[in-house]
């Protein structure tokens, strides 16, 4: 028996929606951790049954919460975040020079075949990595060490490693992407990265197409073609066929080409989704009506998908980490708004539905498809 | 025993219902109650002060017999109430809203 389990951060807590296969009638479990902001929760590929949440609070600072059972009961593990050697500075928004500072964890990235091995991203932007499931956290500082380090500057959620994608067969290949620094890869394990933004233009900054300070907000890549990503930058939807070398732009005809999340079809490795927001001073969808574009070419060709999303005095937004897709035949796509509405298509995009409409804002979604298809 | 008394959200974290007493050897100080109140709840480390520096967090507050004692230093000793379990040393998320 199939089924599906949507991990939902928000803003006060954790919330677990699971369904059949027919993905028609969902169950709610949570609030988890209960009003403490849920940045990122991720499940193993390796053992479904085990899940990473990170928890944080202004207050009380960062905690790791760990599953053995799929969510039903969770249990703190390490969460000590501590810079290798001296952490050195890096922008302030003015421009000025600021000590690295551990913040919060953005994103947590389980192995593909190791379920005690974690990568996190983090902010003050830097990636950490467990292999004892969670218990200690060690720098990858060769990231941080990058040449141009000094000069990363923060996007106005901060100096956050949001994004880590892991090759599919090759371990030693990552990429990450930093706001507002830019996406880098490395092919030796994360000991030593590359900054990868040539093609990428962004005003903004005193020189458009600088090697790093481009705001990017999201990469995605589909597991069969591992050389071909896709980006929502701040502005501009961009595409690279070779790792990240280049990157070409692909908006097209997208009404507004700012956003937040970009995300590939399960089977359909030129099947993407984005969701446009009017701009970067205007965080809502144009016109007040929510909507999701798709293309099926890979980006240039875009088809306005609003079966089922709200048609007017809509002025939620979708953030970068709070969409996903699962693996189903008809693969499902979801996304998460700061309105608190998590919306769910069975189709592809043709149509969708909220399946919870009432949860606090939404920081991220990520799917498991569990069981046999 | 002291009494320390945790806010909401910590005593979640450290499965725990009201105050916890703890047993602290002398002499008894905001640092040697919370090195105490770090080996009996583990989970706990990181969220009143840094896990290296052992700094306070900056929305966290230290409260006892009705003063402050968020800036005194760390090893001051904790006034007499609070050593022979009379006042709890209150620990205390600023209140910031959200």
């Amino acid at each position: 028996m199939s089924g599906v389990r949507v991990l939902v951060g928000t803003r006060k807590g954790a919330f677990l929606l699971t369904s059949d296969g027919k993905r028609e009638r969902w169950d709610v479990s949570g609030p988890h951790f209960a009003g403490w902001e849920i940045y990122h929760l991720k499940g193993s590929p390796a053992d479904p049954s085990r899940l990473y949440a990170s928890q944080t609070s202004g207050w009380f600072g960062q905690l790791v919460q760990r599953s053995n059972d799929g969510g039903k009961s969770w249990e703190p593990v390490g969460n000590q975040f501590t810079y290798e050697g001296v952490p050195g500075t890096h922008q302030y928004y003015d421009g000025t020079a600021r000590p690295w500072a551990f913040k919060r964890v953005w994103h947590m990235e389980p192995s593909l075949t190791d379920p005690d091995t974690v990568h996190a991203g983090v902010e003050d932007a830097a990636i950490f990595r467990t292999t004892d499931g969670g218990t200690s956290w060690q720098e990858l500082p060769g990231l941080r060490g990058h040449g141009s380090g000094s000069l990363w500057q923060p996007g106005a959620g901060g100096l956050c490693l949001h994004t880590i994608l892991l090759h599919p067969t090759n371990p030693q290949r990552m990429f990450i992407a930093i706001s507002a620094a830019g996406a880098f890869r490395t092919d030796d394990g994360g000991a030593s990265w590359k900054a990868i933004n040539q093609g990428l233009r962004s005003e903004g900054i005193p020189d458009p197409k600088a090697e790093v300070g481009h705001c990017v907000h999201r990469i995605a890549m589909h597991p069969s073609r591992p050389d071909v990503l896709f980006m929502q930058k701040h502005w501009d939807v961009m595409r690279s066929d070779d790792a990240g070398e280049s990157w070409h732009e692909v908006s097209g005809n997208l009404p507004t080409d700012f956003g937040f999340a970009i995300d590939v079809h399960a089977h359909e490795p030129e099947t993407i989704y984005v969701v446009p927001i009017k701009s970067d001073s205007e965080h809502f969808p144009l016109d007040g009506k929510l909507r999701v574009y798709r293309s099926r070419t890979g980006g240039n060709e875009w088809q306005e998908l609003s079966k089922g999303l709200p048609e007017r005095d809509c002025y939620v937004n979708v953030l970068r980490d709070a969409m996903a897709v699962d693996s189903l035949d008809a693969c499902g796509i979801y996304f998460g708004t700061t309105g608190g509405q998590v919306y769910a298509s069975s189709d592809g995009g043709d149509s969708w539905n909220a399946i919870v409409r009432d949860l606090p804002p939404v920081l991220s979604v990520e799917v498991q498809t569990l069981g046999s298809k | 025993m002291i009494r320390v008394a945790l806010p909401a959200h910590l005593r979640t974290l450290a499965k725990v219902t009201g105050e916890v007493s703890l047993e602290v050897p002398a002499p008894v100080t905001v640092s040697s109650a919370l090195d105490a109140l770090e080996a009996r709840y583990p989970m706990l480390r990181g969220t009143i002060r840094d896990h290296v520096t052992k700094v306070r967090r900056p929305f966290v507050r230290f409260f006892a017999c009705n003063e402050d004692l968020s800036h005194d230093p760390v090893d001051t000793p904790l006034p007499d109430a609070v050593v022979s379990g009379t006042e709890p040393l209150m620990v205390v998320g600023a209140m910031a809203g959200g």
